[in-house]
């Protein structure tokens, strides 16, 4: 008996002594948004699909002010040329030129992929940074690609956010995270997003390949290759405009 | 013997008149369901075959296992390849391309800004370079206005969706729809026609185009979700299919590749497979009630006769004639009555069925809210078994009937007989 509670003792112990010496979960988040948030941002990318069949290499640039304002334009393929999405607050319109038509997203439509990928509208439109979105609880230390991190668990503080709950694996060094998973308030892994190829831009480190893995669907998933990126440049208002789109 | 009992009958016609009107009359019923359920049965399955099943249906394994969402990420590519070899092998069948698709058709305002959205069921066929699909599905009939496809970016839409969305012969509407790759899609259509099915389910939103604008739309060249297989000059037959099915899917049983092709048969498809059951079954379920019915009838006019007649059969039994010849020639009489009996009733039962066949039954107005894919004029159908199936359970009956009633012959005692008489 005097064993049982020695080593009951011993254990709360140790675990206290873990979390006093983890830094808080919030502290963490708001180092996290100073590498991944940005006041805006422009950036050309290449959306690489690996679908059961074929993968697809679509190219892309956009610009971004805060999570208010996005604007994009699809620059290849030919299929998809000219193709444009504007996002304002919380509506988004898609320009298609083969139709002439802006056609509204809404309501469930915005949890539909975005041309076939892993990403769908909502998760395009999220830049909200994370501390305003989720509470977070470091709950333990993990080691990913040799780099030490601190995982992390979000529960959700608002209603409207699109994953109840996340688990991040944030780099203790640049306190980046290197690994996402998100899942549905039911505790279903929805999607995983692996971020690589970090780069030290204008005083952040960013991840300048994210893969990012729909768990419900078949596929190798999508990459999210960035080609150039710059924040806290210079944007023209007229670019968020809808008269922008045609 | 045959003739003897023939005379009997007529010459005392309290013997054979009322088995021969009931046998006649439940011979008559008996044909006339057999040939209206025939009708509305197959109807209903060539309504469904011709429309989407097909009589076969290729599809790829995995399109197969979700194909209640259309899921055509998972469509035949190369399909032209593969109808074409579905064509060489199967040289006594017309084989056709298919795809069918959900989104939004969407109708714009003089800014190009969304005045009005409904949702759609789509159906895309070759509609350009031959008339065989509007006939197969029969849309003839169904056009309230306007016209079909001639040109590419022409649209079919039912009337209700296209009075709902305020539409004018002519006008563009945008489809939204899911490409082959999971990527948004939009293109652009006329409606130059609207349809009107006489199924709620259908009427609410299907939308018609050619083959090829859905292809382009959903960016699917050279693939398809499903190709149909008829059977050349032959209404749905379940074997003969079956046959083909099998015969198709042994050249790919050895791959395991989910894409690799899987023929299945109309009775496989969505639940087909019960309608097909029924309407193969379900004159055995007519004509066994009928038989049942019959002879309990038959049995008491037969059981009321042999009371009439008890003097007469004591007095055969005492001249020195046996109960069994007695018995014999009382099952005689009952087969030719059977016999006289459904030969009338089956041709009243036939012209009555004529008349269903030719004129039909118009049920439109209670179909209206209807959302299985049923006929909205139900005919009859007269077929071989129509000519013969009435003599079942009218010689059945009526010897059954006998068979009871006699019974009590056995039961008559000979030391008995005479006293019998003299009372």
């Amino acid at each position: 008996m005097k064993t049982i509670k020695l080593s009951l003792f011993l254990l709360l112990l140790t675990l206290t002594a873990n979390t006093q010496n983890y830094p808080s979960g919030k502290l963490i988040l708001d180092k996290v948004d100073d590498n991944m948030s940005s006041k805006n941002r422009v950036s050309t990318m290449q959306m690489i699909i690996e679908g059961g069949r074929t993968t697809r290499t679509i190219a892309m640039k956009s610009w971004s002010v805060g999570d208010t304002k996005s604007f994009s334009e699809y620059l290849a393929p030919a299929r998809e040329k000219g193709t444009k999405m504007l996002k304002l607050d919380n509506k988004l319109w898609i320009y298609s030129p083969s139709t002439d038509r802006t056609v509204q997203i809404s309501g469930h439509m915005l949890r539909q992929s975005v041309m076939g990928s892993d990403v769908s509208y909502e998760d395009m439109m999220n830049d909200t940074p994370l501390l305003e979105q989720y509470k977070a609880e470091v709950t333990a230390e993990e080691t990913i690609d040799g780099r030490k991190c601190y995982v992390l668990t979000l529960t959700a503080i608002l209603p409207e956010v699109n994953y109840y709950q996340q688990k991040l694996w944030v780099d203790q060094e640049r306190f980046v995270p290197l690994k996402i998973d998100m899942f549905a308030k039911s505790g279903k892994l929805l999607k995983r997003s692996r971020l690589t190829d970090f780069k030290k831009i204008q005083n952040r480190w960013y991840p300048m390949l994210i893969l990012y893995k729909d768990m419900l669907k078949s596929g190798g998933g999508t990459k999210i290759v960035f080609d150039e990126i710059q924040f806290d440049v210079s944007i023209s208002e007229s670019i968020f405009n809808k008269s922008n789109l045609r | 013997m045959i003739k003897f009992l023939f005379k009997g009958l007529i010459r005392d016609r309290s013997r054979s008149l009322l088995p021969l009107i009931v046998v006649a009359l439940g011979v008559m019923i008996t044909v006339f369901l057999q040939a209206y359920m025939n009708g509305i049965m197959g109807d209903s399955i060539e309504s469904s075959a011709n429309f989407s099943t097909g009589q076969v249906k290729v599809m790829t394994r995995a399109y197969n296992e979700n194909r209640s969402q259309l899921p055509n990420d998972l469509a035949i590519v190369d399909v032209e390849e593969l109808t074409n070899s579905l064509r060489k092998d199967y040289q006594n069948m017309t084989f056709t391309e298919q795809i069918r698709f959900a989104g939004l058709l969407d109708v714009p305002d003089s800014n190009g800004e969304t005045r009005a959205q409904g949702n759609v069921l789509g159906i895309a066929v070759d509609m350009l370079k031959s008339d065989d699909n509007i006939k197969r599905m029969d849309l003839q009939k169904n056009l309230v206005q306007g016209t079909f496809p001639k040109k590419s970016g022409d649209l079919l839409i039912t009337d209700q969706l296209f009075r709902k969305l305020n539409l004018k012969l002519g006008d563009v509407v945008t489809l939204i729809s899911s490409s082959m790759y999971g990527e948004m899609a939009m293109y652009n259509f006329h409606v130059t026609g609207t349809l009107n099915f006489g199924f709620t389910s259908l009427d609410r939103g299907t939308m018609i185009a050619d083959l090829n604008d859905i292809r382009t739309a959903l960016n699917m060249e050279n693939a398809s979700g499903e190709i149909l297989g008829y059977i050349n000059g032959e209404n749905y037959n379940d074997d003969n299919a079956k046959a083909v099915a099998a015969g198709f899917n042994k050249q790919y049983a050895a791959n395991t590749d989910k894409y690799s092709p899987l023929m299945l048969t109309l009775s496989e498809i969505d639940g087909m497979g019960f309608l097909v059951g029924y309407a193969e079954n379900m004159i055995f379920l007519i004509v066994g009630i009928f038989i049942i019915a019959m002879a309990i009838i038959l049995w008491n006019a037969g059981l009321i006769g042999a009371l009439r007649r008890y003097g007469e059969f004591g007095l055969r039994l005492a001249i020195g004639e046996s109960k069994r010849e007695i018995y014999t020639t009382l099952i005689g009489e009952a087969f030719l009555i059977g016999v006289v009996g459904s030969f009338i009733g089956s041709i009243f039962g036939l012209l009555i069925s004529w008349y269903m066949q030719v004129v039909g039954l118009n049920v439109g107005e209670m179909m209206k809210d209807s959302t299985m894919m049923l006929p909205t004029i139900m005919r009859a159908h007269i077929n071989a078994t129509t000519y013969y199936i009435g003599f079942l359970p009218g010689i059945f009956s009526t010897v059954l009937g006998a068979m009871l009633a006699g019974i009590g012959i056995y039961k008559r005692q000979t030391a008995n007989l005479f006293k019998e008489l003299e009372a």
